[in-house]
C-alpha cells in the first residue's frame, strides 16, 4: 500500500483567538458559577451545626475542598502526560512517534499546579486535613487520638507531632520538584531534537524516561496517600495510590485523545490518522477497566470482610443522600458508558464516539476526585453544586489554555524522532 | 453447498509478490478461493476483499451468555435452592457474584470464540481440511482457483493470468 510520507513536520499549532475565545467563555462561565455558589453559600452554609469535630461548619470549607479536588485533580493530568511520554521512550513504542508532543504538553500545567498545591495545603490545611490540629497529638486533651497519634511521625518527622508538618510538606514539595524536573528535562531532550540537522536525542530521551518512569512509580502512589488518603486519617487501602494513578490515567489519555482529534480537526498533526486514534481509544478503554477493577477491587474487600475501621470509607458514601447517586455516577461514567461505547472497533476509530466519551471520563474522573476528597472533609454539608461546577470549569479552562498554549510553542511534530516513519506506516 | 473439487494452484516465492498478485488477479475478475501462506502477511485479507471478520460479535454474544449463566446460577444457589448468609450479608448479595461472573464471562468468550474460529476454519474435530499443497507450511505461498466459481473463464486464460502475476508454478489440485 502506498502511504503518503511527506508530512509537513514544521508545522505549530496556531493558537487562534477564537479558541482563545471560547477557552475564556468556559471559564467565565465557571466563574460566574463559582461566585454564586460563593454567595449562596455564604447566605445560608452557617446553618450545618455539629459537625463530627465539634465546631460548626463554614462555607469557605466547601470552597478549599473544591481548591483540594481540582488542584490533585489537574496536577495528576498533567503528569500523566510526561508519565505517559516516558511510556512510549521506555517501551520504544513507534506507533505513537506523531503524538508525543501532545503528551508533552499537558506538563505545562505542572509549575502551576504546583505552587497552587503547595500554597494551597497551607490555606485549606485544618479544613481538609483533620490530621493537622495539634490536639489529636496531645495525650491530655480530650481529643486525643491514639490512632492518629501512631500515624503523626508519618506527617511531622523529624519534628514534634502537632507542630509543623516537615514530612509531609517536604514530600510534597520534593515530588512537584521532581516531577517538574523530569518535564523539564525530557521537554528540553526533545525540543532540542528539532534544532539537530543531523541525529536524534532518543537515546537520551529514554535513559531519563526509565529513570522517571521508577521514581513516578514511588511518588504516584505516596502523593495519593499524602494528598488524598490522608484525608480520613484512620482508614487506609493498601491499593490507594493505584487506585489514584489509574484516576489520572484514564483522565489524561482522555485528554490526550481529546487535544490529538481536536488539532486533527484543525487540519494538524495529518500524519495521525485514525489507526492512531483507534490505539488512542484502546488504552482509554482498557484502563476505564483498570479504574473499574481497582475500584471494585477496593471495595470488594472492605465490604466483603466487614471491618468497621475500613468499612466506614464506604458507609459514609453509601449511606449518604448527598454522596451514594454519586458513587453510581462515578461508576456508570467511568465503567459503563466507556466499556459499551468503546467497545467496538468503529467507536474507537471515529472521531464522534471518542469525542463523547472522552468528555465524559474527564467530568467522570473529576466525580471521583469529588467522592474521594468531599465526603471525608464536608461530611453532609458536600455536594455538587454551583461551587463545585465553577470550580471544576475554571481549573479545566485554565488548564487547556496553558496546556494550548505551550502546544504553540514549538513544533507539533518531533521531526528528527527516528520512530516517525514507523509512526506513517502504523495500521491496525 | 457442493464442495468445488477441481481447483487451479498458484505457488509464490515472494509476499511482495503476492500481494500484489492478489490484487492483480482480481482485476482480472478471477475469483479466488483462498490464500494459503505460512505466515501472516500484512494486507493480504485487505486486498482478497475479505470483510471483517465477525468473531468479536461471537465473542461478545459468549461473554454475554457467561455473565447470564454465572448470575442466574448464583442467584439461583444463594437466593432459592440453598439459602446461606455469610458474612451477615443478605442472600443475594450481588457484589460477591461479580468475581465469578467476570470469571465465566471470560471463560465463556474466550471458549466461545476458539470454537468459533475452529469451526468457522474447518479446523473442527470430524472436519477434514483440505491441504492444497503440503509447502504452505514451510515457504511458499499458495494461492488456490476453484474452476467452478471461476466456470466464465478458460482455465488457459486463468493460468495465463497467474504466470502474469509473478507465479513461480501453477498446478492442479484435484479433491475426491
Amino acid at each position: 500500500m502506498a502511504h503518503q510520507t511527506n508530512y509537513n513536520l514544521d508545522q505549530r499549532f496556531d493558537f487562534t483567538a477564537a479558541t482563545k475565545k471560547a477557552i475564556f467563555i468556559v471559564g467565565g462561565i465557571g466563574a460566574v458559577l463559582l461566585i454564586l455558589g460563593i454567595i449562596f453559600a455564604a447566605m445560608g452554609g452557617d446553618h450545618g451545626h455539629g459537625d463530627d469535630a465539634g465546631h460548626a461548619f463554614h462555607w469557605t470549607q466547601r470552597l478549599f475542598a473544591n481548591l483540594w479536588i481540582n488542584n490533585v485533580y489537574f496536577v495528576g493530568i498533567a503528569i500523566i502526560g510526561v508519565f505517559f511520554f516516558a511510556i512510549q521512550y521506555a517501551a520504544q513504542a513507534g506507533w505513537s512517534a506523531g503524538l508525543l508532543r501532545i503528551m508533552l504538553s499537558l506538563g505545562y500545567w505542572l509549575p502551576i499546579g504546583a505552587v497552587l498545591m503547595i500554597v494551597s495545603f497551607f490555606v485549606v490545611n485544618h479544613d481538609i486535613f483533620h490530621w493537622t490540629h495539634a490536639y489529636l497529638f496531645d495525650i491530655n486533651d480530650p481529643h486525643y487520638d491514639k490512632i492518629i497519634d501512631g500515624k503523626g511521625a508519618y506527617f511531622y518527622w523529624p519534628m514534634e507531632k502537632g507542630s509543623f508538618p516537615i514530612f509531609y510538606v517536604v514530600r510534597m514539595v520534593a515530588f512537584l520538584g521532581l516531577w517538574l524536573f523530569f518535564f523539564n528535562k525530557l521537554r528540553t531532550l526533545s525540543y532540542g531534537e528539532d534544532l539537530k540537522s543531523t541525529g536524534h536525542n532518543w537515546f537520551a530521551i529514554r535513559k531519563w524516561s526509565a529513570i522517571f518512569l521508577v521514581v513516578f512509580a514511588v511518588t504516584s502512589s505516596i502523593s495519593a496517600w499524602d494528598w488524598v488518603m490522608s484525608i480520613d486519617t484512620h482508614w487506609f487501602s493498601t491499593l490507594f495510590g493505584w487506585y489514584v494513578f489509574s484516576s489520572w490515567f484514564v483522565a489524561g489519555l482522555s485528554a490526550m485523545t481529546l487535544i490529538a482529534i481536536f488539532l486533527r480537526e484543525r487540519g494538524y498533526l495529518t500524519m495521525v490518522n485514525e489507526n492512531h486514534i483507534h490505539d488512542m481509544g484502546k488504552f482509554v478503554f482498557a484502563f476505564s477497566i483498570f479504574w473499574t477493577y481497582l475500584w471494585f477491587s477496593q471495595f470488594l474487600l472492605i465490604y466483603y470482610a466487614n471491618i468497621p475501621e475500613e468499612a466506614v470509607y464506604f458507609v459514609e458514601r453509601l449511606e449518604s443522600d448527598i454522596y451514594s447517586p454519586w458513587l453510581f455516577a462515578n461508576l456508570i461514567f467511568n465503567f459503563v458508558l466507556p466499556f459499551f461505547v468503546l467497545m467496538t472497533r468503529d467507536s474507537k476509530r471515529h472521531s464522534i464516539f471518542l469525542k463523547v466519551v472522552c468528555t465524559l471520563i474527564i467530568v467522570g474522573h473529576w466525580i471521583d476526585h469529588f467522592m474521594m476528597v468531599q465526603p471525608g472533609t464536608l461530611g453532609h454539608n458536600g455536594g455538587v453544586g454551583f461551587m463545585e461546577i465553577g470550580m471544576f470549569l475554571v481549573f479545566g479552562a485554565a488548564m487547556t489554555f496553558v496546556v494550548l498554549t505551550g502546544l504553540a510553542k514549538h513544533n507539533l511534530v518531533a521531526k528528527n524522532n527516528p520512530m516517525l516513519e514507523e509512526s506513517y506506516h502504523h495500521h491496525i | 453447498m457442493e464442495r468445488d473439487k477441481n481447483f487451479v494452484l498458484g505457488i509464490y516465492d515472494d509476499e511482495d509478490v503476492l500481494l500484489n498478485a492478489v490484487t492483480q488477479i482480481r482485476q482480472n475478475g478471477v475469483k479466488i478461493h483462498e490464500v494459503y501462506s505460512p505466515y501472516p502477511v500484512h494486507g493480504l485479507e485487505h486486498n482478497l476483499g475479505y470483510r471483517r471478520s465477525r468473531l468479536p460479535i461471537a465473542a461478545f454474544l459468549f461473554g454475554l451468555l457467561g455473565t447470564t449463566l454465572a448470575l442466574t446460577m448464583q442467584f439461583y444457589m444463594m437466593k432459592f435452592d440453598w439459602p446461606m448468609i455469610i458474612g451477615g450479608k443478605d442472600h443475594a448479595a450481588f457484589p460477591d457474584f461479580i468475581p465469578v461472573t467476570f470469571e465465566l464471562t471470560v471463560l465463556l468468550a474466550a471458549f466461545g470464540m476458539v470454537g468459533v474460529f475452529m469451526v468457522s476454519s474447518n479446523l473442527k474435530p470430524w472436519g477434514q481440511p483440505r491441504i492444497f499443497d503440503i509447502r504452505s507450511t514451510d515457504d511458499k505461498h499458495v494461492m488456490a482457483i476453484d474452476l467452478v466459481n471461476n466456470s466464465h473463464l478458460e482455465r488457459e486464460r486463468i493460468v495465463e493470468v497467474l504466470k502474469a502475476s509473478g507465479a513461480t508454478e501453477v498446478n492442479n489440485k484435484s479433491f475426491e
